[in-house]
């Protein structure tokens, strides 16, 4: 079982967001960079299948230098080896683009992604990269089993789940429940620091969006407290104020 | 050239979010100084299509193609692409449901267009197309520049704001060629999580954290969403520690809601919990603790002891309700 794990580099989930003056970039100052965490439940299900399938895991991350340390991170974590495609991941297409292209010829039985990056929340690229190699996707996937050459999965719906089957090869996003997430242990840490990781040069495909300018929500006004003797208030000020009852 | 709008049904009913679909391309034909026109897939009455109609589609293309029962994200991305490329459409539009977020990103290769996700705000055309959507889990909005000739547009449930424009839609039946190889992956069993309001859907969610300290407490939340004909939902650690099911979890990495009222029971306000929460329209917070960090994020706050407050509350609800019936 040959299977590929993108991976994406994004601000750790507890990083105040902020954003230069002029609202055009994300303010990294002081950020710390972490692997996806939707990315790392997906990586965890594909060193589980190797583990009880055989084969490879290698993870794929496009982007700049700067990212090496979190591949290194998913190294550790048991991924056999890495691609990185040395471009800024400028928008969606660019990226599943650039996937697309190392996958055409790198004949991968799997390819997992996260459900959605937690930066800019798109959901896209896992169904971009499959419709670039015009293979099956599976979006939103809390469940992966494989049995022979067709996978089984579960995906979220509204106000349920979906089973689903798939010949392989296909693409699946994954969100909570596939996996939990493993901590790299010294072992890993050590091996992941010789583990090869190829760098590759993207091909010229265009980005069709660009994000232009960024703002942080409106600042909510101050919360009006209730006395807890008296919710009955609070059922009022829902219905005669906020009109939401 | 008209804009093209994917209306989503669920056993043969439109879901509010297809008439927020609609009402928000109809809002951006306006701008663009065009017209309507709705693709719904599946086998639905003339008169449930017509509903399209009052959201301002002067056209509706229904697809009735057997084989697309049960949801197949290429074959509906074949379907939507064909359609557009028939009527000539430059902006297509879907909601940023589960069905929309699994054929969007195909629909967009197929289009080479540009793809917005989880748009909240109609589109503005100035010199460049732009439309403004939420980003880093909720934490900022970002304005995104669609530099293609066809550009498709997800719209996050709940964010806008539906506008009856009543018109009188011409009902086409459409059924193009779809290629076998689209219907690789088969969708079998579907199932349904206990039947209620589901989460990423529902106008009102009551969810509850850590400060519930048991599963065995959970009743009072669920009778006071019942009350409310509110969905449940709860904080991560709730879900990992498997006192409530993991689809309940929201928050960064949960689901993303924005109901118009989320009221959070013994949760403390976790910066990657409100990630997933704060766009609700209003928030309601309870929490013992005065200090909780969640009442700087919400509009009405009670700080109290919940296995006090919430009996009360489910009192005061009932009771409003058998006021104004
Ligand atoms: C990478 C990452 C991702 C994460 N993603 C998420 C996410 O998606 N969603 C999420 O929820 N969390 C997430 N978390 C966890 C988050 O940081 C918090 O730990 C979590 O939200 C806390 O849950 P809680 O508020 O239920 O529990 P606690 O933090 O334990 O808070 C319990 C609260 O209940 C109150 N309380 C106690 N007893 C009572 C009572 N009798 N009546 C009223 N109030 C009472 C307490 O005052 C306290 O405020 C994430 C963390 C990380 C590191």
């Amino acid at each position: 079982m040959k299977i590929l794990v993108c991976i994406s580099n994004v601000p750790d989930t507890t990083a105040r967001i902020s954003f230069t003056p002029d609202g055009k970039a994300f303010n990294t100052s002081g950020v710390q960079f972490i692997i996806n965490p939707y990315d790392e439940i997906a990586l965890t299900r594909a060193l589980e299948l190797k583990e009880s399938l055989g084969g490879s895991v290698t993870v794929i991350n496009v982007g700049k230098p700067d990212t090496e340390a979190n591949i290194r991170k998913a190294l550790a974590i048991g991924a056999d080896d890495a691609i990185r495609v040395n471009a800024d991941p400028s928008d969606a297409y660019f990226v599943a683009s650039q996937i697309a292209h190392v996958a055409k010829t790198g004949g991968y039985d799997i390819i997992l992604t996260g459900k959605e990056s937690i930066d800019y929340n798109g959901s896209q690229v896992p169904g971009m990269i499959a419709e670039l190699l015009g293979i099956p996707s599976v979006s939103v996937a809390t469940k992966l089993t494989i049995d022979g050459t067709t996978a089984t999965l579960e995906r979220e719906i509204d106000g349920g789940k979906e089973i689903v089957t798939t010949p392989l090869p296909f693409v699946a996003s994954a969100q909570k429940g596939m996996a939990e997430p493993r901590i790299p242990n010294m072992r890993g840490i050590m091996s992941a620091r010789t583990k090869p990781l190829a760098v590759t040069e993207p091909q010229g495909s265009p980005a069709f969006t660009v994000n232009e300018k960024y703002e942080l929500p409106p600042a909510k006004a101050a919360c009006k407290m209730i006395p807890a003797d008296n919710p009955a208030a609070l059922i009022d000020l829902l219905h005669n104020e906020a009109k939401i009852i | 050239m008209p804009v093209l709008v994917f209306a989503e049904s669920i056993d043969g009913k439109f879901k509010k979010s297809a008439f927020e679909a609609v009402s928000y391309a109809n809002e951006t034909a306006k701008i663009l100084g065009t017209t309507t026109t709705a693709i719904s897939v599946g086998n639905i009455t003339g008169d449930d299509l017509k509903q399209l109609g009052e959201y301002g589609a002067s056209k509706i293309l229904s697809v009735t193609d057997s084989r697309l029962n049960n949801f197949v994200n290429q074959a509906y991305a074949s379907v939507i692409a064909q359609a557009a490329k028939d009527e000539g459409a430059e902006v297509v539009v879907l909601s940023n449901t589960y069905t929309g977020k699994a054929v969007a990103p195909r629909l967009a290769v197929k289009l080479q267009a540009s793809l917005a996700t989880g748009v909240i705000q109609l589109p503005s055309k100035g010199d460049k197309f732009t439309v403004k959507k939420k980003s880093f889990s909720g934490k900022a909005l970002s304005e995104v520049v669609c530099n293609t000739p066809v550009k498709i547009l997800s719209v996050a449930p709940n964010s806008f704001t539906i506008i009856k424009s009543p018109a009188t839609p011409s009902i086409t039946a459409y059924n193009p060629a779809i290629p076998d190889t689209d219907f690789r992956s088969v969708s079998g069993e579907i199932v349904k999580s206990s039947g209620k309001v589901s989460v990423t859907e529902a106008e009102i969610v009551v969810s509850a954290g850590r400060g519930m300290k048991g599963p065995e407490n959970w009743g009072m939340v669920e009778e006071l969403a019942a009350e409310l004909g509110a969905a449940t939902a709860c904080s991560k650690p709730v879900a990992d520690i498997g006192w409530r099911p993991h689809h309940e979890h929201v928050g960064q990495t949960g689901k993303a809601i924005s109901p118009n009222l989320y009221i959070a029971i013994g949760i403390s306000g976790a910066i990657q919990h409100l990630a997933g929460v704060n766009s609700s329209k209003v928030i309601v917070a309870i929490n013992k603790d005065p200090e909780a960090p969640f009442f700087k994020a919400a509009d009405y706050g009670i700080a109290g002891d919940a296995f006090e407050v919430v009996p009360k509350l489910i009192e005061a609800v009932k009771a409003f309700k058998a006021s104004h019936h």
